[in-house]
């Protein structure tokens, strides 16, 4: 204090006038609030910096070149194709030798060159048979045909593979290129929607073009019934519990604890107790989205039973000892009037609980749900649940660790199709509570 | 019978018990529900769980402890001699459990008759052929102890099965009728079902234990099991960290641990000057209409799964950081994989985590403090940090221990973006690896069960689950106590 009062003395401006300290200290003042507008202006960058990298990266996940033609096969060419060993490379002949004569027709190319034909083309020869096995008839009469051209020809066109970056390989060549400019220009090659990949399975490490994410979102619905099953009542029959009955002792107190800190335990941790105790003690199928459900069920519980109580908290005492006044018993007056008006937030805090689970990757890893598990389909709706199948947080995971630059593609358009569930699942939460919430 | 056959005719012994314990109870007034101790339909309900509780428990209890039993009397009856050839007795009944399963795979596809399937004296390289036919992995030729080890196995299973049949079916139907006799006016039916219904939800309170329980003893017994063929001094001990599945590996957890911590740190020297200052911000200084914009936009950032962080990492984050830094920029990083990388975007994906929690401690400051400080002519910036930041500082500190212990448990960022490779180095441009990207690594491999570098992901786990254990217990507790302080 005694500064000050010397300081006042040397002063020798007024109040309107400002001293340089006091200018220190505004600037001061100035640069602290400008440091917390930085800190959240970076939050906000780096969340569109997100956004942007996987909007760009990923929608071209969604489309695919493919490569089109009228296809006429004798009966002759099929059983020749059929007695060979090779009997999807045959059929790959062929089709590489009907559009070399239809590129020869229009005069593309020049001299045909089976083999860049081949390196243009996708994997065909396996959707070729699979459709004249299926269809017998068809054989000597005119079919169009679309099959997916090879995932570096997919990235020419998608800027992913250029002109200049090329190195010619057995996969490519640079002249192949011109082939592909000549082709788009007659209609022959085009470029749509890829519906493979939202409906389709994981392909081999070999063939990006033909990996889709159908089955492993299949995965994740099975997984996610599962959890909504068990988490569902689980959860809500603790938190009345623990809310409403639980007397205060040691028990009670160490449920809380529990809990609490079951919240906070690595997600992978919860894995491990998968693996642990549903495949090597139980014996319960390994890569079974029911297993998945199981480890996650226990790993969300914490998550819905902690704002199912604070749903149940807000229900004001009023409405307890209104019915406990009418002569109700304690357990009528909560399954009969506090459950119900809790309901909107419990389910809100439940969706949200399932966004998570949507989202989790590692104890799925663990228990053998990795991608390429996801080849087939499930056979039906029971099996769904027992049968081998991945998830799709893991689905992605499999095609990110792949080294085909052409999967991570796959990757982030996967990410797009997460993000578009975890979306739809937060706006249903947020509407239900903008709908039903009861402020008291 | 399948197991879900089981169940529903369990429930639909339940339902009959509903519906007869009702009308039982109904008629002994003469249809006048008035005369009723209870409401009509709680005999109902009586009558429901008296059928369904019991069994359903017996039925659960059955299905786990069963195969334990049959397993246990199986490996007692194999012959001397033929455990100790086999290298471990889990491994022999592993492959005795293999046989059996594909026994009875075999049948469900005809390749074997039931009658072959138990033959006692069935031909062992034909049986090997059979199944390999069927498509089952069997890994070598089947021995005769294993076979016939396998065909005692199917017979007990069989056996257990029937006898689980009847036992829950007849505690079902046992229940209903004890519930059906006692249906009477007097009886407190109500009361009776209401006490049923509390003792579930303090079953479904228990879980939460259960599942710690199950944790640490899943952990604590294959740790245990790793000790005993790997020496802990070694874990505890060793500086490098080199498993090799054909065995003779180093695993020593330091080298893990380092990495672990050295994200961890990037990781909070992101976050939490982000976090802490957007929060204070937010808190203190922010409009309504800023901070209803601002606030859920930075809480997206928490609702992003981990495995879209790990992506960005990988595909996004490691080549910026290598057009900056690496051999065509200032050439001190050699792949896009390291531990500033994964650093960096688990930074990131903490900023909310932080900035939400120090919000929340910050808010709980009483204004009175401020209002305090503002009356001695300080300014607004010199008033949090000289009085609320000091005040919300141990509940602050304990966000950031929340924030550490999250870190830690991370996985998925670091699997994709902080590369394999354990090393204890210095330079944050280098790939390292964490704990819990070897326990992804170790648990998904080839490795077999019972060898050391599998285990070791137990031993791996159980040191993480202290860690974040000790972290989370000690930042709770910071935090609940400072919330006292000024409730």
């Amino acid at each position: 204090m005694a500064d000050a009062t010397a300081n006042a003395h040397k002063r020798h401006g007024s109040l309107t006038q400002v001293d340089p300290r006091t200018r220190r200290r505004n600037a001061a003042e100035a640069r602290f609030k400008a440091y917390g507008l930085a800190a959240i202006a970076l939050g906000i960058f780096f969340l569109v910096v997100l956004a942007f990298s996987i909007i760009r990266s990923g929608v071209p996940a969604f489309t695919t070149t493919v490569v089109s033609l009228e296809m006429n096969v004798s009966p002759a060419e099929i059983d020749q194709a059929e007695s060979g060993m090779l009997k999807t490379a045959a059929y790959t002949k062929l089709f590489i030798a009907q559009l070399g004569s239809q590129m020869q027709e229009q005069g593309i190319g020049g001299e045909v060159d089976p083999e860049a034909i081949g390196r243009i083309l996708g994997k065909v020869g396996n959707d070729l048979r699979a459709f004249y096995q299926a269809n017998p008839d068809a054989v000597g009469e005119p079919v169009d045909f679309t099959v997916n051209a090879s995932s570096r020809v997919d990235g020419y066109f998608k800027g992913r593979v250029t002109r200049e970056g090329l190195v010619d390989s057995r996969f490519l060549v640079a002249t192949d290129l011109d082939v592909v400019d000549q082709l788009t220009e007659a209609g022959i090659i085009t470029r749509q929607f890829d519906w493979g990949f939202l409906l389709g399975k994981d392909a081999g490490v070999d063939n990006p073009g033909g990996a889709g994410i159908g089955a492993s979102v299949l995965g994740s619905f099975f997984m996610m019934l599962v959890v909504l099953v068990l988490s569902l009542p689980i959860g809500v029959a603790a938190s009345i519990y623990l809310e409403e009955f639980a007397p205060k002792n040691r028990f009670t107190d160490i449920i809380e604890v529990n809990i609490s800190n079951l919240a906070a335990v690595p997600s992978i941790v919860f894995g491990i107790l998968g693996l642990a105790v549903f495949i090597q003690f139980a014996s319960l199928p390994q890569s079974a989205p029911l297993v998945g459900g199981l480890v996650l069920t226990l790993m969300t519980l914490p998550t819905i039973i902690i704002s199912t109580r604070a749903s149940l908290k807000a229900v004001p005492p009023s409405i307890r000892d209104a019915a406990l006044g009418v002569g109700a018993s304690k357990m009528q007056a909560v399954f009969h009037h506090v459950l119900p008006l809790a309901a909107p937030g419990i389910l809100t805090g439940t969706i949200i609980g399932l966004a998570q689970a949507l989202g989790e990757t590692a104890p799925l890893l663990l228990i053998g749900m990795v991608g390429f598990v996801a080849r087939e389909f499930p056979t039906g709706f029971w099996d769904g649940f027992v049968e081998p199948n991945s998830a799709m947080p893991a689905q992605i995971y499999t095609w990110a660790a792949r080294s085909d630059v052409a999967f991570y593609e796959k990757a982030w358009g996967g990410i797009i199709v997460l993000l578009v569930f975890l979306l739809i699942m937060n706006a249903i939460a947020i509407v239900l509570r903008r709908r039903f919430e009861r402020r008291w | 019978m399948p197991v879900l056959w089981i169940f529903l005719i369990v429930l639909g012994i339940g339902a009959l018990g509903y519906v007869v314990a009702r009308q039982r109870a109904l008629a002994s007034v003469g249809n006048d529900p008035r005369h009723l101790h209870s409401l009509p339909s709680y005999y109902g309900y009586m009558g429901f769980l008296f059928a369904t509780a019991t069994a359903l428990l017996v039925l659960i209890i059955w299905l786990i402890a069963g195969p334990m039993v049959i397993e246990k009397r199986v490996a007692a009856n194999l012959p001397a001699g033929v455990v100790e050839q086999a290298a471990s007795q889990n491994l022999l009944m592993a492959e005795v459990r293999r046989v059996a399963n594909g026994l009875d795979n075999a049948v469900a596809m005809g390749v074997l008759t039931e009658g072959a399937a138990s033959n006692a004296r069935a031909d062992l390289t034909d049986m090997t052929a059979r199944l390999k036919e069927a498509g089952q992995v069997i890994t070598q030729n089947v021995t005769v102890p294993v076979l016939r080890a396998a065909q005692e196995m199917r017979q007990a299973n069989r056996t257990s099965k029937t006898w689980m049949a009847v036992a829950v079916i007849a505690l079902a139907v046992a229940g209903a009728a004890l519930a059906v006799l006692r249906a009477q006016k007097d009886f407190r039916a109500r009361n009776v079902v209401e006490r049923g219904v509390r003792w579930m939800l303090v079953g479904a309170a228990s879980i939460a234990i259960l599942t710690t329980v199950g944790i640490v003893l899943s952990l604590l017994f294959n740790t245990i099991e790793f000790f005993r063929i790997y020496p802990a001094s070694e874990f505890f001990g060793s500086l490098t960290w080199s498993p090799s599945f054909g065995g003779g590996s180093e695993l020593g957890i330091w080298p893990l641990l380092w990495g672990t911590l050295y994200i961890s740190i990037i990781a909070l020297l992101v976050a939490v000057p982000i976090g802490l200052f957007a929060a204070i911000y937010l808190s203190e200084y922010a409009s309504p209409r800023l901070r209803s914009v601002a606030k859920p936009l930075l809480e997206i950032l928490a609702g992003i799964p981990t495995i879209v962080y790990g992506l960005f990492a990988l595909l996004t984050v490691g080549p910026l950081l290598i057009s900056v830094f690496g051999d065509n920029g200032l050439g001190w990083m050699q792949s896009g994989t390291a531990v500033m990388t994964a650093g960096l975007v688990m930074g990131i994906m903490l900023i909310p985590f932080v900035s939400s929690l120090s919000d929340d401690i910050i808010n709980a400051v009483p204004q009175a403090m401020r209002d305090g400080s503002y009356g001695l002519g300080a300014t607004q910036s010199e008033t949090i940090r000289q009085v609320v930041l000091p005040a919300a500082l141990p509940g602050i500190v304990g966000a950031v221990l929340l924030a550490a212990s999250r870190a830690i448990g991370e996985t998925m960022i670091v699997v994709l973006g902080a590369g394999a490779a354990a090393r204890l180095s210095l330079n944050p441009f280098e790939a390292m690896t964490t704990v819990t990207a070897k326990i992804v690594s170790q648990l998904t491999g080839d490795a077999d069960f019972a060898s050391p570098e599998a285990l070791v992901a137990f031993a791996l786990g159980m040191t993480l689950f202290i860690i974040t254990l000790c972290l989370n217990v000690f930042a709770l507790y910071i935090v609940r106590k400072y919330r006292e302080q000024y409730d």
